[in-house]
């Protein structure tokens, strides 16, 4: 069974590159098999004699839903949770935080899509940018940031109040634009397909999101996310409340949405970030009431052989926390 | 015996000995009989407890039943002297003026709740709100009634009486208990369930409309079920304000207006020549108040398995 993960993510990057061209060589790799943009930008710098390599370095990522985090530091009141983070996340991959309890991962995830100054006197300061525009920007209304990142959450939320068919158009009705008829149905059966469960509901949609299993609700919420058409997904430890079996098909899940959307997962499952993740973040904090930071990120491949910091090294073997 | 099960020695003898243990560990006759003992003591106090309910149901059965006709129903007490008549207007008028309670008390208090809950966090504001809240449960009704009194004298002039009135000092009493269920009612909703909303892309107003409400609604019907029952059989403030009258009253804003609590009042204490007539009436009144409590309480109680879900679930 577990074959199959390993297939899947061979499948997803049968079209990219050797890994060891360095992540953003890699990034735009990808955009020129995705999009049109890219593949001109790509041919124009073939043309002008440019190695693509380095005009990936100087330039814009090319996959669209790419993020830019620079300088970002997470706040809870006066206490510093998550210290200068700086970090590119490429479109269209799927990235994995990693790294022990209290480390900020979380928190800086939250931060991304702007649901970490909910929290009473939780800020953050720095920019991260999604395809070149700042979150964080004066005038960024925060509502509007989140209907481009969306969010699934640790533990299975789907509505209680609402019909499974309703949790899938949550995002539309909240907002006071519930579509109806065939319109309503059409994107109710693509988002549930597109999160690998319509087979599986389709002759329940008007039953509760109550009645179905853990690993099933987690899919719903997965489904619920991508109604309203964001470019990222943010994951927080969404496999950590489920079984293997479940934890498998939301693995899979998370590599096949990575064709379409960009994926940020945090795990503690070392092996599932292995698995599923293209790129690979480690943070890590000093000791107990330090802030988090982040140690190292790169291709995963290379993080999980061939780390360049020790304690990355430690954490990964299992020597650490 | 628990602890004489965790005694037992491990090792391949195990189940022997268990069983061993278990056969000798039959509760000693002292024990027994304590047993006994409180186990009666607790049926007995229980028992006393629904006797005083079981009596005031026998006793309005027994001396209203007789009077519980179609007249009852479909009369007022307008020109009535002895025998016959009716509670027409006062059941209309205890109708009425509850729901005019309930239309001014449970937006109040629902809104009253979503603030505490919602949007103060640690706001002084809430803290005062709260406090107010609990000194509004107890206030005694019949100053209540006087504060609406006053209110509607201030306002319309001295010596002002009308269903509205009554309906402004029951809110006074309603107003608290919607708050404070509806309070214990949103709190039930999971955060994460909110965080979910917001992270949809979605201000957190409409969060609250479409999920929070929507989510606690049977909480907070049966909480504001739970506030009529409370004041549907409120006396004193609407003796001071509502008055008391013979005849229909269908209008709220004018006027004095019977209700079943005065109704029954009436007839008990102002009897004519015909006293048993008047007696009759008065417990006839009472059984149909009762009633009226009873099936509010059965509704509530009909309601609450959605947000049990919630609690088993989170």
């Amino acid at each position: 069974m577990t074959a199959t993960v390993p297939n899947s993510i061979g499948a997803a990057q049968a079209g990219s590159p050797p890994k060891d061209r360095g992540g953003a060589a890699r990034v735009v790799a990808g955009g020129l098999d995705l999009g049109q943009t890219a593949s001109a930008a790509g041919l124009e710098a073939i043309v002008g004699g440019i190695d693509p390599r380095l005009l990936a370095a100087q330039a814009a990522p090319a996959a669209p839903g790419s993020m830019s985090i620079q300088n970002v530091s997470c706040y809870y009141g006066a206490h510093l949770a998550v210290a200068d983070v700086a970090l590119e996340i490429p479109g269209r991959a799927v990235t994995a935080f990693i790294g022990p309890s209290g480390c900020g991962k979380s928190t800086l995830l939250r931060a991304i899509n702007r649901m970490h100054e909910v929290i009473p006197g939780a800020r953050a300061t720095g920019s991260i940018k999604l395809d070149g525009v700042d979150l964080y920007e004066r005038g960024i209304d925060p509502v509007s940031v989140r209907s481009k990142v969306g969010m699934v959450f640790q533990k299975p939320n789907p509505f209680p109040a609402m019909s499974i068919k309703d949790n899938v158009l949550a995002g539309l009705i909240i907002r006071g634009a519930r579509p109806r008829g065939s319109a309503a149905d059409e994107l109710v059966e693509r988002c549930l397909n597109r999160a690998h469960l319509w087979e599986e509901v389709k002759d329940r949609l008007k039953k509760s999101g109550d009645s179905l299993s853990g690993g099933q609700q987690q899919r719903l919420c997965i489904a619920r996310a991508i109604a309203v058409q964001p470019d990222v997904v943010l994951m927080d430890e969404p496999c950590s409340a489920l079984d293997p079996i479940s934890t498998l098909a939301i693995e899979e899940l998370m590599r096949d949405l990575a064709r379409d959307y960009t994926v940020v997962v945090v795990t503690h499952n070392m092996a599932q970030a292995n698995r599923i993740s293209d790129i690979t973040a480690f943070f890590s904090l000093a000791s107990a009431g330090q802030p988090g930071r982040l140690v190292e990120s790169g291709l995963t491949a290379d993080i999980f052989s061939a780390p360049k910091v020790a304690a990355t090294r430690d954490y990964i073997d299992g020597r650490f926390g | 015996m628990t602890a004489t099960l965790t005694t037992g020695q491990p090792g391949p003898a195990l189940a022997h000995d268990a069983a061993a243990t278990l056969a000798a560990s039959r509760p000693g006759l002292a024990r027994r009989v304590k047993n006994r003992i409180a186990t009666a003591a607790v049926v007995g106090a229980v028992a006393l407890t629904a006797v005083p309910l079981a009596l005031v149901i026998w006793a309005a059965v027994e001396r209203g039943s007789a009077r519980l006709d179609l007249t009852l129903f479909s009369h007022s007490m307008r020109g009535v002297v002895g025998q016959g008549g009716g509670l027409l207007h006062a059941l209309t008028g205890t109708l009425l003026i509850t729901a005019a309670t309930a239309v001014i008390a449970i937006p109040l208090g629902i809104s009253a709740a979503i603030y505490l809950t919602e949007y103060a966090g640690r706001a002084r504001l809430a803290s005062l709100t709260r406090r107010a809240v609990d000194i509004m449960v107890s206030i005694p009704s019949i100053v209540a009634g006087l504060a609406a009194y006053a209110l509607f004298s201030l306002l319309f002039g001295p010596g002002t009486r009308s269903g509205l009135a009554g309906a402004a000092a029951l809110a006074m009493i309603m107003i608290p208990v919607v708050v404070r269920s509806s309070e214990e009612v949103l709190r039930l909703v999971p955060g994460d369930l909110r965080e979910a909303g917001l992270a949809l892309g979605s201000p957190r107003w409409r969060v609250i409309r479409k999920i929070v409400l929507p989510t606690a609604l049977p909480g907070l019907t049966a909480g504001a079920v739970l506030g009529v029952a409370r004041i549907i059989g409120e006396t004193a403030p609407l003796l001071l304000v509502a008055g008391f009258t013979d005849a229909m009253n269908y209008n709220l804003a004018e006027g004095r207006m019977a209700t079943l609590p005065v109704f029954i009042y009436t007839q008990w204490s102002a009897k004519g020549l015909d006293t048993a007539a008047y007696d009759q009436r008065a417990w006839a009144g009472a059984l149909v108040l009762m009633a009226v409590v009873v099936v509010l309480q059965l509704a509530a109680r009909a309601l609450p398995p959605q947000i049990a879900k919630i609690r088993r679930n989170r």
